[in-house]
């Protein structure tokens, strides 16, 4: 079987502070890391590598040279060949821009019978590039997969998470999935895969190597553009009760009754 | 050191399994039972970190010692013992095995150790010596073909749960010391072979230590490890990696002293100021960081020196000996910045004050690693 | 560049779409539609025998494009027959949008027998209720509903199409957004007109919620939206509003739908609707351990709320992530939310800092959970719960 996983290295959120004076993002020292949920994209694909042995592993990521090294960890997790699409041209994609160069991508590598991607990214948080990567690749998709349960011949049961539970979805094959974190538990990687990861050539294509056009990818085809952005507001401090434990419980009911919020 | 990117992901591994398997839960766990899960070890196996170094021929993962500094560190940074778990197979143990067994040897006993089936030990220690390693009261005497050893080996780390263990014993007269000590691999299984009571240790609670006693075992000659008579060496060669395991244990540790120190001068307030605003406090913090910084600046570069082949002997033990001293004075000031609190179990700064005691004193006091660097400088 | 269609010419044979490489191709009410994935490579041009392709330069077309759609659409998602509660705060904002344009405002909804759920949606106050009715939309499925509404979009063209961000949006948008050529900004938290130029204005956060950034799509249509659930105003139902019904032609080919939905399984796990509750009493780290949660439970059941937890506590296993509010939770509104040894990280910030009114309790009086509360209390929460508990019963 041969399976695509699609990745992206992205900034370590919950390491992310705002400047307090300047209101920007401060990136410095933020580690970058694979995406999570990418990461259980990876893990179902090895699964299925565990299981049918004949089984490739692709990844590929579309971002800037650096990018590579999430590529490395993947490798080094099991994965067999890792692409990275790569381009000054690419910089500024919306989703919808960044799927369509995923695409030539995924096409250029070669022939499939699953792609897998993350459900969605911690940066962006849309989870719109599975989808609209399906799209793009004329396939069936399930999104928010949390098991698959059966491969079968032209097609895969999976189930798809749901708000309140879960529905069993039969897709036909080839069709892309987007895993969720309850999916399964990523493996580590080896030393070992760490060491080989890094005597590995990672296959870097840009447009040109995928016969893209400069107006077909990047900002120049993202429909979508940012108007501007800004550091939500914090909120007015309020009030901190004193007293001792009971004076404060009084306080606080006494307060919340007065404004009829209890 | 600016590490490259390779040894930034072998760091990012360990550090990223060190986070999610050794949770506070499983660590005062196993500082209450006394009792590391095994279902950790065996993950530990699996992500290669017992042979890190090994050649991919013999199971290990084809490392080398950066890459097995950089794990024991950033594992002993969240557990000292579960440190201890990785440093053994790659050092003592193994290492006797790796550098002077034979390739039936190494196929017998590496392979398995290193994919976590096998435990090893390393028999060095007796009641008598410790740091005299060649006065060695346990003998081991010629009989057709096999050897007859007898003697007690002490404080030896995992011996209660080993399936062999490596011994050392005098097969030469007595008068002749160093020459006379030859390398054995004894199967614990073998009548004669008993372990002693488990040592109620002050720290590094997790990891059973005891005496091998050794009563009229019956060893084979083809047990025999190396040269007959070159024991010694290949133990003192063993122990120059041990060396830089415990230097990379202590700089884990230290630094997580340090950020406990950090952490808590940060929350705590007195006289109005938090603690790292007084000057005192942040003196000192600024001293235990520097230090660290020293101490990890060594531990790699003995690690680089003995992947790149320089005197390992040398920087083994300037590492091991720095590292170890300054992460019990970095444990000893993180606790005191804690105050009252440092002193009662449940703080992290407790456990890590009584794990880090003894690193300045196994394999190889920091007398003994001041005795081996003197040597080195005036050559003797 | 981009391709066009004459119509005139156009027999409708779908030649080109056998012979598109890229999949851009669709046939809709007998004519093709040229997709965003097309990438100008002329294969169609070749394979039509007609001539009734032709590659243009962009620009000029567009624009006459986007003067060709208008008003603003919302999709109804239904599950088992019933609307999402997000619908009806959709068609809440829908109106409000409509009106600032000066357009008017449709409902789009797809299921099977739905003759009563249209009804319903359409006291909510829309203009239009467009149905699609057939027993392939009983289910949501990608390729059925991306087929039927992005059919719908190119016959009436809207401005403006909204999508709950729920699971099922968050996969129909993206799908009928390539299908259309269009953009779409997710998981929005704010949509405003801009006066000037009656563009959507789409602002939501990213980077864990440290950012909120607003998007625009300039020159496609429409433009779409996925927004985040428990946010905007409800519309007020009205029995008495009565709007025009569109039916939708449903029809689909053997074979063009490429899911199936095998059965829908309602969670076994303990059910939890943080979105809905009034009241939501959180726990996090400084509870010091699950049990914790016992004493949170308590206060929660007095004050008919549920149970909500920091993602530090969930990580810790002391509770199961569906409790988990902020931004890689659930993020919650409620009316009053009780922060118990909660720190205050920003992505949990993120996901509870619209809560009317914010009760923390830390002992740490530096926590930033301070900096958001209505009313801070610094103490042991182990003594102060059981006090405010006392209080409530009256004993104190």
């Amino acid at each position: 079987m041969k399976i695509i996983v699609c990745v992206k290295q992205v900034p370590d959120t919950t390491e992310i502070k705002v400047d307090p004076v300047k209101g920007t993002l401060m990136r410095d020292g933020v580690p970058s890391i694979l995406n999570p949920d990418d990461a259980n994209a990876l893990e179902a694909a090895l699964k299925i590598k565990d299981e049918y042995p004949n089984t490739e592993v692709d990844v590929v990521s579309m971002g800037p040279q650096q990018a590579s090294y999430v590529l490395r960890e993947c490798l080094a997790m099991g994965a067999d060949r890792a692409f990275l699409l790569s381009s000054m041209a690419f910089g500024g994609a919306d989703t919808c821009s960044t799927s369509t160069t995923l695409a030539y991508g995924v096409n250029k590598i070669g022939e499939y019978d699953f792609i897998f991607a993350g459900r969605q990214a911690i940066d962006g948080d849309t989870a719109q590039v599975g989808p609209q990567l399906a799209q793009r690749l004329g396939l069936p998709i399930a999104t928010y997969v949390q098991s698959i349960r059966e491969i079968r011949e032209n097609s895969v049961i999976v189930e798809r998470q749901l708000e309140d539970g879960y529905e069993v979805l039969e897709v036909n094959r080839p069709c892309l999935l987007t895993a969720v974190k309850e999916m399964n538990e990523p493996r580590y990687m080896t030393i070992i895969g760490i060491e080989q990861a890094y005597k590995q050539e990672i296959t870097v294509w840009d447009e040109n190597d995928l016969d893209l056009d400069q107006n077909d990818c990047g900002l120049k085809a993202s429909p979508t553009k940012v108007f501007r952005s800004f550091t939500p507001p914090p909120k007015g401090k309020g009030e901190m009760l004193s007293g001792t434990v009971t004076e404060m419980a009084h306080s606080l009911v006494a307060k919340l009754t007065e404004k009829h919020i209890l | 050191m600016q590490l490259s990117e390779k040894y930034q992901l072998i760091r990012k591994l360990a550090r990223d399994f060190a986070e999610k398997e050794l949770t506070p839960e499983i660590l005062d766990e196993v500082e209450d039972t006394g009792i590391f899960p095994v279902d950790i070890q065996k993950k530990m196996a699996e992500a290669g970190f017992y042979g890190i170094k090994v050649p991919v021929e013999y199971g290990g993962q084809g490392s080398d010692h950066l890459a097995y500094a950089i794990t024991v560190e950033e594992i002993a940074k969240v557990s000292a013992v579960g440190s201890l778990y990785v440093n053994s197979p790659n050092s003592l143990g193994g290492m006797t095995i790796l550098i002077a067994g034979t390739e039936k040897q190494k196929q017998k006993y590496l392979r398995p150790m290193v994919e976590g089936d096998l435990v090893i030990p390393f028999g060095l220690t007796e009641p008598g010596g410790g740091s005299d390693a060649g006065d060695m009261k346990t003998t081991a005497v010629p009989d057709g073909d096999y050897y007859i050893l007898n003697g007690r080996k002490t404080f030896i780390t995992m011996a209660p749960f080993a399936d062999y263990s490596v011994i050392y014993a005098n097969t030469g007269p007595r008068e002749s010391g160093k020459t006379g000590i030859t390398t054995f691999i004894v199967d614990m299984k073998l009548p004669g072979v008993s372990v002693g009571k488990e040592e109620e240790k002050l720290g590094l609670v997790g990891c059973a230590t005891s005496d091998i006693i050794l009563e009229d075992v019956r060893v084979h000659k083809d047990d025999i490890i190396g040269e007959i008579g070159e024991g010694f060496k290949d133990a003192m060669r063993s122990l120059d990696v041990g060396r830089l395991g415990v230097a990379a244990q202590s700089v884990g540790v230290a630094q997580a002293c340090l950020d406990e120190a950090v952490k808590y001068s940060k929350e705590r307030k007195q006289f109005g100021k938090y603690l790292w605003e007084h000057q005192g406090i942040g003196f000192m913090i600024a001293d235990m960081a520097t230090k660290v910084k020293a101490a990890r600046e060594l531990v790699y570069d003995a690690a680089v020196v003995k992947d790149t082949g320089g005197n390992s002997t040398l920087a083994s033990a300037m590492a091991k000996y720095y590292a170890s001293e300054i992460c019990n004075e970095v444990a000893a000031k993180s606790l005191q910045i804690h105050g009252g609190y440092g002193f009662v179990r449940g703080f992290k700064i407790e456990r890590l004050y009584r794990d880090c005691r003894v690193f300045t004193i196994y394999e190889g006091t920091s007398q003994v690693q001041q005795i081996v660097i003197s040597n080195q400088l005036f050559g003797k | 560049m981009s391709i066009i269609v004459i119509e005139e010419k156009c027999k409708g044979c779908g030649l080109c779409v056998q012979g598109c490489p890229f999949d851009a191709i669709t046939i809709s009410d007998r004519l093709p539609v040229i997709g965003a994935a097309c990438t100008e490579c002329g294969a169609c041009l070749e394979n039509c025998k007609f001539e009734a392709l032709q590659k243009i330069e962009d620009g000029a077309v567009r624009e006459n494009d986007i003067s060709k759609y208008h008003d603003v659409w919302v999709f109804a998602e239904q599950r088992g027959n019933k609307l999402m509660p997000v619908v009806i705060e959709l068609i809440g904002e829908g109106r409000r949008l409509a009106d600032e344009i000066g357009c008017g405002l449709g409902v789009i909804v797809c299921g099977e027998n739905v003759d009563q759920l249209a009804y319903e949606a359409g006291c909510y106050g829309p203009d239009k209720i467009y149905v699609a009715d057939a027993p392939e939309l009983k289910t949501y499925t990608t390729d059925a509903y991306t087929k039927v509404i992005y059919e719908a979009v190119m016959k009436y063209k809207p401005e403006i199409l909204l999508l709950g961000a729920t699971h099922i949006g968050r996969d129909l948008g993206p799908s009928i957004a390539v299908k259309c050529g269009t953009g779409l900004t997710a998981d929005c938290t704010k949509l405003d007109i801009n006066p000037e130029d009656k563009k959507l204005m789409q602002t939501r956060p990213a980077f864990g919620g440290n950012l909120m950034a607003t998007i625009v799509c300039e020159n496609h249509r429409p433009q779409m939206a996925t927004v985040r659930p428990g946010i905007m105003e409800k519309a007020q139902y009205n029995r008495e509003h009565s709007c025009e019904e569109i039916r939708l032609d449903v029809k689909f080919e053997e074979n063009e739908l490429r899911e199936r939905v095998i059965k829908v399984v309602k969670s076994m796990r303990e059910k939890v609707s943080l979105t809905d509750a009034d009241v939501i009493v959180s726990g996090g780290l400084g509870l010091g351990g699950p049990e914790g949660f016992e004493l949170v439970n308590k206060l929660a059941a007095r004050l008919g709320g549920v149970v909500g937890a920091s993602r530090a506590a969930v990580d810790a296993g002391w509770i199961p992530n569906s409790h988990q509010v902020g931004q890689t939770g659930t993020t919650v509104k409620p009316n009053i939310y009780i922060a118990c040894g909660i720190s205050g990280a920003i992505q949990h910030l993120a996901g509870m800092q619209e809560s009317k009114c914010i009760i923390a309790i830390n002992k740490n009086e530096n926590a930033p959970i301070f900096e958001v509360a209505d009313y801070g209390i610094v103490g042991d929460l182990y003594k102060v719960i059981p006090a405010i508990l006392n209080v409530l019963d009256g004993l104190e």
